[in-house]
């Protein structure tokens, strides 16, 4: 394993010293570290976003907590052993979806709710983030590597499913976020790079077909993104007051609670997914910074994780989970800088909300898990 | 393990790793993207977005001043401020924004009544240049009802606002608008021609009378305010404040209690009375029938009351005692006998025989007398107390035009005199010049004739007659007939005291003979109180003395209009009554010019009404400022 070494070298020191404290607990403490500074951080911007309101704040912990514990039960499971229930996983899934699309309880013009009897109230597609991932990998860990096309397009065709059913919800965000977890996973199974030129080339050629498949809220989106003055007091409201506030943010921000844009009701969502521009407004470029760097980190340890992976399943999904934060990451912020047009994408650990948070959670979760079953050697 | 399989793996890791750093290039690349946009908007563009951070919450509001209050000489409230509440729209905060008005007032009016004229009217506002999210009004004076309906629904109303504002209030509403004039709301002729600044927050504005000439006074100097507010334009707080300057108060010499008076002596006739301290030109009564009420123009009448008033045969829109011009009849009379005796073309103790007509000329046409048979041997005094046409007929024959109207003239007649009511209008006084420009004509003896006694191409409003039987009771003395009194307490003997342009005003004029005043006077006083004075009826019983000349002019050429029915069209050809005079006699503190129309003679429709005013005058009660001293309460 000279290779091992020679790409990971500080590994070494780590596998002197044996299985220690951390893997005992099947724990990472960098990722714990940097997820509990990215929590505390955005809970105090949360405070703000939410209008100096404790009881947000204490919910939002409150959820956290539970986030935490599902993630230190998933760090438990060797997931290697369970691969053979991911099929019977993702059936599960897709018939829960089944049921969203039948049963669901619809909220703001879109039905992504389940209400079961006894349970609380979730979204199934949430779920489909950690499924889909899974379930790809497991496909193409048992088939040949590189995959042959023909398991390409069958991976294509289980990844495509839940994400047609979710965009029809509609949920543009999640279905974005799960197929590209999805094309993470193919990706990492070592596609050609043929296969990856010529997929690329095709989805340039199919972006047109996505637009006629658009809703007209969404593609009002769109147009919105590309020339928000077109109609600066309705759908373009959202984003020039959210460039308003991250600009007059400038390097130092105005201070903590001292936003006018977000406690002026100028900034809309600010406690859910323009949470980022709250931020920027009270704690300028450094507090922008500081956040960006926070997450770069998860990231960096994110690839570690996947260097230190000995399984094909394993290194495909950490690879998948850490670039999906990335998407998560680039996508929020993005939107709320003007960048990217408005898709639901929360701020990972920062925005209101349990579901993500819990998902978010369960996915590192998975990461410590793999990293905890990584090949030990004294 | 086979070293082939062994060998795939490891180029499967080693591609695998590839990809990893590649991966990390591409987050490198993405996050340097991310902190290349913000660095833009942060640091670049820091200071375009400080300035729209600081629009978006930062208003400057104009803050109206409130207007100056009016009173009467005794310190009664004429014209005042009272809160009404009104309803208006912020387009820009409506559900679509200004193209969601039709939905937001379809939803409104379920809540409180909206007619199609409010509707109408406030889509002609919306189209006047306004600042955003400025409200835009909709309806005014909303009840306390409407309010609280309103205030119940305002979640489902986003955009609607009930604004509190000062609005006039005229309290003794009725007969004093014609004396007072009134505010309403800025139209977009008078827009252009106010102050911008000044007026950014006033939406009332003096249309007519005195509210309109002491529009400066009144009104007052804007403040401002720079205000935080919400992205709903709700005011959080008053970032710095300049407060307004309220308008002045003003004290008219108007009396509301004689006022009052000659309102209900006008009511349900046709006419004027106007009434002025001769002791300092004030005016002390003002009214003009019919008139109508003045607080529904602050608001906004309807189109169809206006349409009424407009319409109504009775003219009450039409202020008689500011631009009524009528034939000022036989009060001209001791004017005339004045003009023949100073000029020194009649001597002081001309006299005639009346045989009841006068003749210009041998076997001519007759001027009849009013009495049949004639009055016999007649002299000035005769004349005037029993008001003899034929006397005048003869001696303005004899003088001619220029006399008279050089000494009518001097009584104020065919010039604006009175300060401070902007609709007031000369009227007529014909000389050679004016008939020769206006009727392209030359002056013929018959003109002479008609003029003495006050007929034919002459004509004065009631306020310039009340103005001559100032002069008259005067003996010659003028005082600037004016409304004011007082400014913020401080006395207004001009309005050139408070830096505005005094209208022409004729010298004082004195007789050459001082005496001859007395013999006028002394005939007006037989007027009233004479065996055969005119208005010896109006003038008996009385515990004092009084003067004055009733007069009654034919009413000529009324167009015939077939809508009308005979009984009005009757009606309307009945002779004006006038009376001019004063009271007391002596050291006067009332003179009056009082005109019905198509009442009949002077003696029987106006001098019972003057005697009264006079009554009222001289006899209420104690709390009497007879010479017009600033009453500052």
């Amino acid at each position: 394993m000279a290779d091992f070494q020679r790409l990971a070298p500080e590994a070494i020191k780590h596998f002197r010293q044996g299985p220690g404290f951390w893997v005992k607990l099947k724990l990472d403490p960098w990722l714990l570290i940097l997820v509990i500074a990215i929590m505390a951080f955005g809970l105090v911007v949360l405070y703000s976003g939410s209008g100096a309101s404790e009881a947000a704040v204490n919910k939002q912990l409150a959820r956290y907590a539970v986030a935490f514990l599902g993630m230190v039960v998933i760090t438990q499971i060797n997931l290697r052993r369970v691969q053979r229930w991911m099929p019977l996983l993702y059936i599960g899934g897709v018939l829960l979806l089944l049921a969203v699309f039948l049963f669901g309880v619809e909220a703001k013009g879109a039905q992504r709710w389940l209400a079961i009897p006894g349970l609380p109230r979730f979204q199934p597609s949430e779920i489909m983030k950690l499924v889909v991932p899974l379930t790809l990998a497991w496909y193409l860990a048992s088939r040949p590597r590189p995959p042959h096309l023909v398991h390409v397009l069958a991976a294509l065709v289980l990844l495509a499913v839940p994400v047609v059913m979710i965009a029809k919800q509609p949920d543009l965000g999640t279905a974005l976020l799960i197929g590209s977890s999805g094309v993470f996973v193919i990706f990492f199974a070592g596609l050609l790079w043929r296969y990856v030129i010529a997929a690329m080339v095709l989805g340039a050629a199919a972006l047109p077909l996505l637009w006629i498949g658009m809703r007209d809220y969404q593609k009002q989106r769109v147009l919105t993104f590309l020339d928000p003055e077109s109609d600066p007091l309705g759908s373009g409201w959202n984003i020039i007051q959210s460039k308003i506030a991250i600009g007059s943010g400038g390097i130092n921000g105005k201070g903590w609670l001292q936003g006018t844009q977000s406690h002026l009701d100028f900034l809309p969502e600010t406690h859910t997914d323009f949470i980022f521009a709250v931020l920027a407004e009270e704690f300028g470029l450094i507090g922008v910074c500081l956040l960006l760097g926070l997450y770069f980190l998860v990231l960096v340890r994110g690839l570690i994780i996947c260097a230190y992976a000995a399984h094909p399943f394993d290194r495909m999904l950490a690879a998948s989970l850490t670039l999906t934060f990335f998407v998560y990451v680039v996508v929020n912020i993005g939107m709320v800088s003007g960048l990217l047009p408005v898709v639901g994408v929360p701020l990972p650990l920062v925005s209101y909300g349990g579901t993500s948070a819990v998902t978010l959670m369960a996915s590192l979760g998975l990461l410590m898990s793999i990293h905890a079953r990584r090949p030990q050697r004294i | 393990m086979p070293w082939s399989k062994m060998d795939t793996q490891r180029k499967e890791v080693s591609q695998f790793k590839t990809r990893l750093w590649l991966a990390l290039l591409l987050i490198l690349l993405v996050f340097a993207g991310l902190i290349t946009r913000l660095v833009y908007l942060q640091v670049v563009q820091h200071e375009r977005y400080v300035t729209e951070s600081n629009d978006n919450r930062q208003q400057l509001q104009a803050i109206a001043p409130t207007r100056g209050l009016i009173y009467d000489t005794n310190g009664n409230l004429l014209a005042g401020n009272r809160a009404s509440h009104s309803l208006a729209l912020v387009p820009e905060m409506l559900v679509g924004g200004r193209r969601g008005i039709d939905a937001a007032l379809a939803e409104l009016a379920q809540v409180v009544a909206i007619d199609a004229d409010d509707i109408k009217r406030f889509k002609r506002r919306l189209n006047q240049p306004r600042r955003p999210f400025s409200p835009v009004a909709l309806r005014f004076q909303l009840d306390a009802e409407e309010i609280a309906k309103i205030t119940v629904n305002q979640h489902r109303l986003p955009g609607v606002r009930v604004v509190p504002e000062l609005v006039r209030y005229y309290p003794m509403d009725d007969g004093f608008v014609h004396a007072l004039g009134y505010v309403g709301r800025i139209n977009d002729r008078e827009l252009a021609k106010l102050d911008a600044t000044n007026y950014s927050a006033t939406h009332h504005v003096g249309k007519l009378g005195v509210e309109r000439y002491y529009e400066a006074e009144l009104h007052g100097t804007v403040g401002r305010q720079t205000v935080e507010t919400n992205a709903r334009g709700r005011v959080l707080q008053v970032l710095d404040r300049l407060e307004p300057m309220p308008g002045q108060n003003i004290t008219l010499f108007l009396d509301a209690q004689l006022q009052q008076k000659a309102v209900q002596l006008l009511a349900g006739k046709r006419g004027a009375i106007v009434a002025i301290d001769p002791n300092t030109g004030g005016i002390l009564a003002m009214a003009s029938a019919p008139s109508y009420g003045a607080n529904q123009f602050v608001t906004g009448i309807s189109s169809a009351n206006y349409k009424a008033l407009r319409e109504s045969a009775d003219l009450p829109l039409f202020n008689r005692a500011l631009r009524g011009r009528y034939p000022p009849a036989s009060t001209i009379k001791p004017v005339i006998a004045i003009a023949g005796i100073d000029s020194g073309i009649i001597a002081r103790n001309f006299s005639i025989w009346d045989p009841g007509y006068y003749q210009l000329t041998e076997g001519g046409r007759l001027y009849r007398d009013w009495k049949k048979g004639g009055h016999g041997r007649v002299n000035i005094h005769k004349s005037i107390v029993e008001s003899v046409d034929t006397f005048y007929y003869a001696i303005s024959h004899i003088m001619g035009n220029e006399p008279m109207a050089n000494y009518l003239a001097r009584f104020g007649l065919g010039q604006v005199t009175i300060a401070d009511q902007p609709e007031a209008t000369q009227a007529v006084l014909p000389t050679k010049q004016w008939k020769r420009i206006n009727r392209n004509a030359s002056w013929f003896p018959g003109d002479s004739l008609n003029m003495g006694i006050g007929q034919g191409f002459l004509s004065a409003t009631p306020t310039q007659l009340a103005t001559m039987a100032m002069v008259l009771a005067n003996k010659g003395q003028w005082h600037q007939v004016r409304m004011i009194k007082a400014i913020d307490g401080k006395a207004v003997n001009k309005v050139s005291d408070i830096g505005r342009k005094d209208p022409a005003q004729p010298a004082n004029l004195v007789l050459k003979r001082s005496s001859d005043w007395n013999k006028v006077h002394a005939a007006m006083v037989d007027v009233m109180h004479g065996k055969k004075g005119t208005a010896r009826g109006s003038g008996a019983n009385s515990s004092y003395k009084m003067a004055g000349k009733t007069g009654t002019a034919q009413v000529l050429g009324i167009k015939q209009d077939g809508t009308y029915d005979a009984a009005i069209i009757a009606e309307r050809f009945r002779d004006h009554g006038l009376y001019i005079g004063w009271a007391p006699a002596k050291n006067p503190v009332i003179a009056i010019a009082v005109i019905i129309e198509n009442g009949g003679g002077g003696s029987s429709a106006a001098a019972p009404l003057a005697r009264k005013m006079f009554d009222a005058r001289m006899l209420a009660g104690p709390n009497k400022d007879s010479k017009g001293g600033v009453n500052d309460g």
